[in-house]
């Protein structure tokens, strides 16, 4: 441990931070709630990738600048980590979700198990998943389900490679091999890039031929949801490779010296077992 | 030692040169406080925020206290009444209790471990500015159209989705600000702990109030996720017409009801395993002996964390739980009873032959240890199902865990602040006016909450405006105590603002008793503190010594 600790100096991005996560706050519930407020949603938005911009462009300035010690190091390590585990405990509250639905819920109101009295609120109702008929017909499910051997089996082969390339690409950083690190970093981000076209071209055919919608009774809301947070954390995940990829692009890292890299790949890694379990419980099972 | 350097903590525009290590960039005025980085002055920042919602929030009970002196609609509207229960329970919850403890975090854990500062310091300014911004966005409901949250602080679908005022998307924004902020705070929090302890510290050498906090973060990075996750559901069910919480759709409410207190019940204990960690410091200081117990003190800490995660739907017996869920909840609920009771066995335990002095603190301290009991075994009540058929919902359950929230974690931040004040300004709190505030606040809180408990056990509905005869006394008994406690409360702002301007002067070490790194250094401490590590040894230093 080092005897004299480094601590960082003032910044004005957190609070500008702040404001602009205020500003979308505001945007978004105006917009939502009143129906007015775009422009303040979209100034929020605008502002957070602003800010990160600048406020991670600082940071590295200070780790290119030599300031972080292996103590700061640890602790950024650890705020990773601890931020993964966050999402995961997002995801898991979304899983949970669909598990209850499907093992609780739905059996109940179609009169089995311990709570079946429920039926009585819809007694022609009959469970089944993916649900197609929802209890109340109003709502309506959808006409058919997204086939998992198609699309989807070829989503996970690609997200799946991805994180093989990209541990591929780390263990270049480590011999030092640029080259090999920046090609595999593309075949990494073009493997990202597309799955998102694939997700799109699927929620496309989703909403316009199968009836797939938000509005589709619980299937579709947990088929959106988890398939739809999922894609937001790729987007985010494939952003942080590609400034990895502009970094390394200009000389960054060293050998042994890379968390930023290492950090990117985890958030890489954890969106890539998502995936696996939204494969097996929401398409295939 | 410059002393009128080191008031700068809580006294802004003073100049801080001679400690800076970076004089040139220490802005001044206002901005000092929006820009600061460190751990000291977003402690302050927590503390005073977390006073003001106090009153905030308090002011709103003291609202429905007074429709309640008197059966019948006197003073507010049944809609307004159910937007002054509902913010009381947020603000009290995310606004007040929550960022107190945080505040006291960010002061006493660098200090209590050897640590310059928080692990990550600007993440620590950037999580103490969006509280203010989403209490405001919280507080501007009131004002919109349609009201502000009406649906209690929990929040049921589909009283928060389908029956909700407009405001709502409002409401669930600001809590995915609160949310954020809380589980930044908790990382940096497990960040500082785990890595920044002073050499020669190990983690069985330190404050319990440390350990504590360590455990709340790990609650909180696993559980505010949860609450982000359900709100959005929300959100989606409000605003994209999803069905999560519409059974019409193949959604269930009650599946509300569980997301929810999966969050909202290891919440209860992120609001109280801190307050086990400041009674369990200030206990040995004023019995003058070592902490009994300290290994199974960690240990109960850490089982009732874990124990936490699986009793969520003791809140929901009523709900129509199959008969399997409600045994298995109300054993593992059971359970928590015995390492609370490891605890509290272990703090009469360390008062048993001490030497025993009654200051502020202590008061606060003992305070806490009788009256937390209390709700506490009213907990062990609510736990039995077929009790809890009758208790659910009534103003028994108001009066359980007011018990614990008000005599137990706001007694135990109370008590940390009388503690600690005289670090944070270098004076010792008024002893007078705080025996004053802790002997009204102790009669104000039993006025206010005791008779609770047979007025619900009498069948009177909690969050109702109005009530049948047969409750009148009790209600206007709650309504004197608690007007007599939120008043007195404005005492502790006398001592607080008397200490900061003057008054007896303390020394490094305030208290006679008083054991941990944080009294090493002078009152009130500098703005920087441990510089470079300080010197511990576990045979001299550690709590856990033999």
């Amino acid at each position: 441990m080092s005897s004299q600790y480094y601590v960082p100096p003032t910044s004005k991005w957190p609070i500008i931070a702040v404001a602009v996560l205020g500003l979308t706050a505001v945007g978004a519930g105006s917009l939502m709630s009143y129906g007015s407020g775009l422009p303040f949603l979209l100034a929020g938005v605008v502002g957070i990738a602003l800010v990160m911009y600048g406020w991670f462009r600082d940071v590295v300035n200070e780790s290119m600048g030599g300031l972080y010690d292996a103590q700061m190091d640890r602790s950024f390590r650890q705020g990773m980590g601890w931020f993964i585990f966050s999402e995961v405990m997002f995801f898991a509250a979304f899983f949970g979700a669909l598990f209850y639905i499907r093992v609780f819920a739905l059996p109940w109101l179609d009169g089995q198990g311990a709570k079946g009295i429920t039926a009585l609120l819809w007694p022609d109702f009959t469970a089944s998943w993916p649900l197609m008929n929802t209890p109340d017909p109003s709502i309506g499910g959808p006409n058919a389900v997204i086939n998992p051997w198609t699309l989807p089996l070829i989503n996970t082969l690609l997200l799946v490679s991805s994180s093989v390339t990209l541990t591929i690409a780390h263990h270049a950083l480590k011999e030092d091999n640029r080259p090999k690190l920046t090609r595999w970093l593309i075949v990494t981000l073009v493997l990202g890039f597309v799955f998102l076209v694939i997700q799109g071209i699927e929620y496309v055919e989703a909403w316009t031929q199968l009836g797939l919608t938000l509005q589709a009774g619980i299937y579709g809301s947990t088929f959106f949801l988890l398939t739809g947070f999922h894609g937001v954390h790729v987007t985010i995940g494939a952003i942080v490779l590609l400034v990895m990829l502009l970094r390394v692009r200009r000389g960054h890292f060293s050998a042994n010296q890379h968390f930023a890299f290492e950090a990117g790949a985890w958030y890489w890694h954890f969106v890539d077992v998502v995936w696996i379990g939204l494969f097996l419980f929401v398409y295939v099972f | 030692m410059a002393s009128e350097s080191t008031h700068a903590v809580l006294q802004p525009n003073v100049g801080t040169a001679e400690h800076g290590h970076h004089p040139a960039q220490m802005p001044t005025g206002i901005m000092r406080w929006v820009l600061t980085t460190n751990h000291k002055e977003i402690g302050s920042l927590y503390l005073l925020f977390s006073l003001l919602m106090l009153f905030v929030g308090g002011s709103m009970a003291l609202v429905i206290r007074a429709e309640l002196f008197q059966p019948g609609l006197q003073y507010v509207q049944p809609e307004f009444f159910n937007q002054m229960t509902t913010m009381h329970g947020l603000i009290m919850v995310f606004g007040a209790i929550m960022p107190a403890f945080v505040g006291l975090a960010n002061w006493m854990i660098p200090m209590q471990i050897g640590a310059p500062d928080m692990a990550l310091p600007r993440l620590n300014n950037f999580s103490f500015w969006l509280l203010p911004v989403a209490f405001g966005i919280l507080l501007s409901t009131l004002l919109m159209e349609g009201g502000g949250p009406n649906f209690g602080w929990t929040f049921y679908a589909p009283l928060s989705t389908t029956y909700a005022p407009p405001s709502t998307s409002f409401f669930i924004m600001s809590i995915h600000l609160a949310g954020i902020s809380s589980i930044l705070g908790a990382i940096n929090i497990i960040a500082t702990i785990l890595n920044l302890r002073t050499p020669g510290m190990r983690l069985m050498d330190m404050s319990l109030f440390v350990w504590t906090w360590l455990i709340t973060a790990f609650l909180l990075i696993a559980v505010m996720p949860v609450l982000a996750g359900v709100v959005t559901m929300m959100l989606l069910d409000i605003n994209f017409g999803t069905s999560f919480f519409d059974a019409a759709g193949g959604g269930d409410p009650v599946l509300f009801q569980h997301l929810f207190w999966f969050f909202g019940h290891p919440e209860v204990y992120i609001m109280i395993l801190p307050a086990f960690g400041i009674v369990s410091l200030i206990v040995p200081t004023f019995a003058r002996k070592r902490l009994f117990g300290y290994a199974s003190m960690v240990y109960a800490t850490a089982s009732i964390a874990l124990l936490s995660f699986v009793v969520w739907a003791h809140h929901m017996f009523t709900v129509g739980l199959p008969l399997t869920a409600e045994l298995f909840f109300m054993y593992s609920t059971m359970l928590i009873a015995v390492p609370t009771g490891v605890k509290v066995f272990n703090w009469i335990a360390t008062l048993f032959r001490g030497s025993i002095s009654f200051e502020v603190p202590m008061l606060f301290a003992l305070g806490f240890i009788v009256m937390f009991t209390i709700g506490g075994l009213s907990g062990v009540m609510l736990a039995i199902v077929p009790a809890d058929f009758q208790y659910h919902d009534t103003y028994f359950v108001v009066a359980h865990f007011h018990y614990v929230l008000v005599p137990g974690a706001l007694f135990a931040i109370l008590a940390g602040a009388y503690y600690w004040m005289p670090k944070w300004t270098g004076h010792y709190a008024d002893e007078t006016l705080g025996r004053w505030h802790f002997w009204l606040s102790v009669i104000g809180v039993n006025l206010t909450f005791f008779p609770m408990h047979f007025s619900g056990l009498a069948g009177m509905p909690r969050r109702i405006p109005d009530y049948a005869l047969q409750f009148a006394d009790f209600n206007m008994i709650s309504s004197i105590g608690g007007f007599l406690f939120g008043f007195s409360q404005l005492i502790f702002v006398w001592v607080l603002v008397k200490a900061i301007r003057g008054g007896e002067k303390a020394p490094a070490k305030a208290w006679e008793g008083a054991e941990g790194l944080e009294w090493t250094v002078p009152c009130p401490a500098p703005i920087h503190t441990f510089e470079t590590p300080p010197k511990f040894v576990p045979e001299v230093d550690s709590p856990s010594r033999h």
